[in-house]
């Protein structure tokens, strides 16, 4: 056993760096399932390039996971982070940027040769591992490549097989660094490799032969523990957003009593959603991968008319490519529900790099006077609830509905307590019976009081009626070319969604005064962020409001009421200026805007700093 | 659920029954009247319950079909029915479900999902109705208009070659392709039949005659004085004869070359023929581009007319519900509050 002795800490953020090839992501999140299995708090960011294997050794080709753990509760995956695991020397060059001064480097010695080097462009004959460049962090030097190859030289396998499993070395070091339990990822290798058993050996034995060799050889710096987090009291798992949508849209349709019909064309960050979803076909899900993404929105609403909760999903290229389809569902006035798994754009821009610019595209990118309401998660676990409010104001209205997420969110894991089914509320489908047909015709565009049609599906008898794209009548849904008939139909389209406000939560705030000199409003995935700023902020003496939103369109009836308890109001966006603008055109204030636009999350520093530039007087 | 669409010996419903409140508003004299005629004579044959009968169309003149028919419909956007039906039949496969479309709609703008449909398979009947010209938005050259067309937006002749609409689809794998024609009611009628009897896709290409744009177009073929020599209807193990009292017929030398032969003068019989089989994929594809075939001595070749191809193949909706049942069988139905929990959870008290 160690002689170690181990010390407390009460937060570690750690980032894993290697080429595409080196099983970077599976080694952050075998590392996050062990930190949640113990109880901790914490955030991930996996920070991947869009190429899938760049050539090895390159800037281009390196991958990122960055987790953050804890005993105390956390709300980001870390500004910087306390270790550094670098499988080679592009990777070090690409990812010090990340780390704190005098935190730990733990490099794979032999990721170091002259070739490596060269590709990641070091000096000739200059080793960043071998002279003082870095004498201000603690750098531990593992030859993993060779110990690994070493360990598993009577398995039979290749060099190339072998150094598969390098990564899992390097686990095993982490793991006894950080005094982790083996069993979870030996359990997840011998059922992810069930079928080459020898490959689950090896890479079995490369972990364990890690854990061994930290714990004979002198790591230096000892031997870390990170308690539980005192977290709420229940039962916990960690969960990622994407997972976590793909779970929402099932759970709304169980409470909706409805099939699920998912529908989407491949799209970095969304297309997880798709995986998850299409695993689950015993809860009644078709899925269906579309020859491209207008096909994709455009048998989600014909499944919608058949009466399933149709679901499509994509980032901000694909949505604006179903542009004409949702159109056309707005003036259907049929439920569909669309994700937009948000990437930084223009175009294809940074494909694997989160940003939320697609915000005005949610609430205004459509031909002609086409309204729809909004709604955003704030965390990987809340994607689910909020993407289950997507689908109950989709079905509850008769209307398509947004559902905005980020990359970020997408791919990004947290601890969560998830709800029993039965607290989840019921979501009431308002479908048409046959005694709906009334004297004569039916009324496919009769309202009720919340000025709501009903969704009449094929098969029912005697209420055969068409619906299309162009303008219909008031009540009997004909075609109408009538000028006021017109105007009437886009005001009452545009009631409707108004009208949802009366049926959503009054816009509370998560933390601060309820009065007073500054709030923060931010929307999606920067929730976090913002939150542990104004915590830190408040440890300072500082008091600011934050208040995040989730629902864009329409807005929470007390929110402008709620703006006007301050005297400013500062909103932190990933994009060029968007919430701001709504909420200037909206309430006449001066909200002033705060923007970073590098495909990242905020840093909490930069929140932080914005506040303290408005608080100082110095607008942007 | 039922997973296939289920037929009765009765419909609940006559051709009446069909006709909507909405005034018909295409052009006086244009081809679709003839169509929506035929649709609606042979529907209630069918044994449909006519609540379960959808109409599908997207953008352009046919396009607005489902508005004159009293069923449930969709008037969609430019190219998409296929797409739309699609959605519908896989998570409704126990309905009828029609796709209407156009030329331009849907080899044009909606080529994608038109050859992807084909593929799939899904058990729809589509019925293209081909006037080779834009009509909607007022006369320019259509993706199947020929090379050379004046019109509006060709002053100097249409630069392009057009498709050959049942030649794509046999390309794309359709498992029901099939011609008929506005003007020939009883032939119609017969096309509507058999597409509808397929299990799978069903494309019907309907010549129809765009009387304000495109008038004449395929007046050939229906004319009195030529369409003997320029149509030649197709019959399942029959050969393939045209012709003033079918005089000529069509032979096959080296097993590929068509070549027209007149029976009498050339001492042909009928049994040396090309004899029409419909599971023949090869075959279709030569009888889809027949008249393309360059005129020999004896005239031009004619064009083709009834069901080209059919064959049996998986339907797309079958093979989404039975990965569902046996989702179901294997499994047993989902229990969410195990989904939601996962295999690895901790508890904080």
């Amino acid at each position: 056993m160690s002689k170690e002795k181990i010390q407390y800490k009460s937060n570690v953020v750690i980032r894993f760096a290697g080429d595409s090839g080196d099983g970077i992501q599976l080694t952050g999140t075998q590392f996050t399932t062990s930190s949640a299995l113990a109880g901790n708090d914490l955030a991930t960011f996996p920070d991947y390039p869009a190429e899938i294997r760049a050539p090895a050794g390159t800037m281009a080709g390196v991958s990122g996971f960055q987790l953050h753990f804890s005993s105390d509760e956390i709300y980001t995956s870390g500004d910087y982070c306390d270790v550094l695991v670098v499988m080679n020397a592009a990777a070090l060059k690409a990812s010090l940027v990340h780390l704190k001064k005098g935190g730990i480097i733990i490099a794979n010695e032999d990721g170091f040769d002259e070739k490596n080097l060269r590709l990641a462009k070091y000096p000739n004959g200059e080793n960043p591992i071998a002279n003082d460049s870095l004498s201000e962090y603690q750098v531990h030097i593992v030859p993993v490549t060779k110990l690994t190859r070493e360990c598993l030289k009577d398995t039979g396998l290749g060099f190339r097989e072998m150094d598969r499993s390098k990564n899992m070395f390097v686990l095993g070091v982490l793991y006894y660094m950080y005094n982790r339990a083996m069993d979870p990822t030996i359990n997840f290798l011998q059922s992810k490799f069930a079928r080459k058993p020898e490959v689950a050996e090896a890479n079995i034995k490369a972990l364990k032969a890690g854990y061994s060799f930290a714990d004979t050889t002198e790591i230096q710096h000892g031997r870390f523990e990170v308690k539980p987090a005192a977290l709420e009291k229940g039962i916990y798992r960690s969960i990622m957003g994407n997972q976590a949508t793909a779970f929402g849209v099932i759970a709304a349709a169980k409470r909706a009593n409805l099939p699920v019909y998912y529908a989407t064309y491949p799209i970095t960050p969304a297309s997880d959603i798709l995986h998850e979803l299409s695993r689950h076909k015993n809860f009644g899900v078709v899925t269906a991968q579309a020859e491209d993404e207008i096909a994709a929105v455009c048998s989600a609403i014909g499944a919608s008319f058949g009466g399933s909760l149709a679901v499509t999903a994509s980032a901000g290229p694909g949505i604006s490519l179903k542009t004409e389809a949702i159109s056309l569902a707005t003036i259907y006035e049929i439920p569909l529900v669309i994700c937009d798994i948000q990437r930084a754009g223009p175009s294809t821009g940074l494909p694997t790099k989160m940003e939320q610019a697609d915000l005005m595209q949610a609430i205004y990118g459509r031909p002609g006077e086409a309204p729809l309401p909004v709604v955003a998660a704030s965390s990987p676990a809340d994607c689910f609830e909020a993407v289950f409010e997507a689908c109950r104001i989709a079905l509850e209205f008769m209307t398509p509905v947004f559902f905005l997420s980020d990359g970020y969110l997408a791919n990004g894991a947290e601890p969560w307590r998830f709800p029993r089914t039965r607290d989840l509320g019921r979501i009431k489908v308002g479908f048409a019976r046959p005694e709906d047909r009334g004297n004569g015709v039916y009324l496919p565009y009769k309202r009720d009081a919340r000025l709501v049609r009903k969704w009449a599906t094929p098969g029912t008898p005697g209420l055969e009626h068409r619906i299309g794209g162009l303008e219909k009548e008031d009540i009997t849904g004909n075609v109408s070319y009538e000028p006021d008939n017109h105007e009437k139909m886009v005001r009452i389209r545009q009631q409707k969604v108004d009208n949802v406000a009366d049926h959503i939560p009054e816009q509370t705030l998560d933390s601060g005064p309820e009065k007073g000199e500054l709030l923060v409003i931010g929307w999606g995935s920067t929730y976090g962020t913002i939150k542990a700023a104004l915590k830190q902020l408040r440890e300072e003496g500082v008091d600011v409001a934050h208040a995040h939103l989730r629902y864009l369109n329409p807005f929470p009836k007390n929110l402008g009421e709620l703006i006007r308890n301050y005297d400013r109001v500062l909103v932190p966006e990933i994009n060029n200026g968007q919430l701001v603008r709504l909420l200037r055109d909206r309430f006449l204030v001066p909200a002033i805007p705060y923007n970073r636009i590098r495909g990242q999350p905020f840093a909490v520093a930069e929140i932080k700093n914005a506040v303290w530039e408005v608080l100082n007087g110095k607008t942007r | 659920m039922a997973t296939t669409q289920t037929r009765e010996s009765i419909s609940n419903f006559t051709s009446k029954d069909l006709v909507s409140d909405q005034d018909v508003r295409w052009c006086p004299g244009c081809g679709d009247y003839s169509i929506l005629k035929q649709v609606q004579k042979v529907l209630p044959e069918l044994g449909l319950k006519k609540e379960n009968i959808v109409f599908i169309s997207g953008i352009g003149c046919s396009s607005r079909f489902p508005y004159y028919m009293n069923t449930y419909g969709m008037h969609t956007i430019h190219g998409r029915a296929t797409a739309i039906a699609t959605g519908l039949k896989v998570s409704r496969p126990e309905l009828s479900v029609w796709v209407v479309t156009g030329d331009g709609d849907s080899l044009s703008i909606g080529g994608n999902h038109f050859i992807h449909t084909l593929r799939k398979n899904p058990d729809l009947n589509v019925l293209l109705f081909n006037n080779e010209i834009y009509g909607l938005t007022k006369g320019q050259f259509s993706p199947t208009s020929p090379e050379g067309k004046v019109t509006k937006s060709s002053p100097m002749g249409s630069v392009e070659h057009p498709f050959n609409p049942l030649a794509l689809a046999l390309g794309a794998d359709a498992t029901f392709v099939a011609r008929s024609i506005d003007r020939d009611p009883k032939h119609l009628q017969d096309m509507i039949r058999r597409s509808t009897a397929h299990r799978g896709t069903s494309l019907l290409e309907i010549y129809q005659n765009c009387n304000v744009f495109n008038d004449g177009a395929f007046q050939s073929f229906t004319d009195r004085a030529s369409k003997n020599d320029h149509a030649l209807f197709l019959e399942d193990g029959k050969p393939l004869l045209f012709g003033k009292d079918n005089c000529k017929g069509i032979r096959l030398r080296d097993g590929y070359r068509p070549q027209i032969v007149d029976l009498d003068s050339d001492g042909v019989s009928e049994s040396e023929l090309w004899i029409h089989d419909e599971k023949d994929s090869l075959k279709a594809g030569m009888l889809a581009r027949l008249s393309e075939n360059e005129h020999g001595e004896k005239g031009d070749f004619p064009r083709a007319f009834g069901v080209f191809y059919a064959s049996e193949r998986s339907c797309l909706e079958e093979a989404v519900q039975s990965q569902i049942e046996n989702a179901f069988e294997r499994m047993g139905e989902g229990d969410l509050d195990l989904l939601i929990r996962g295999d690895h959870v901790w508890e904080i008290k």
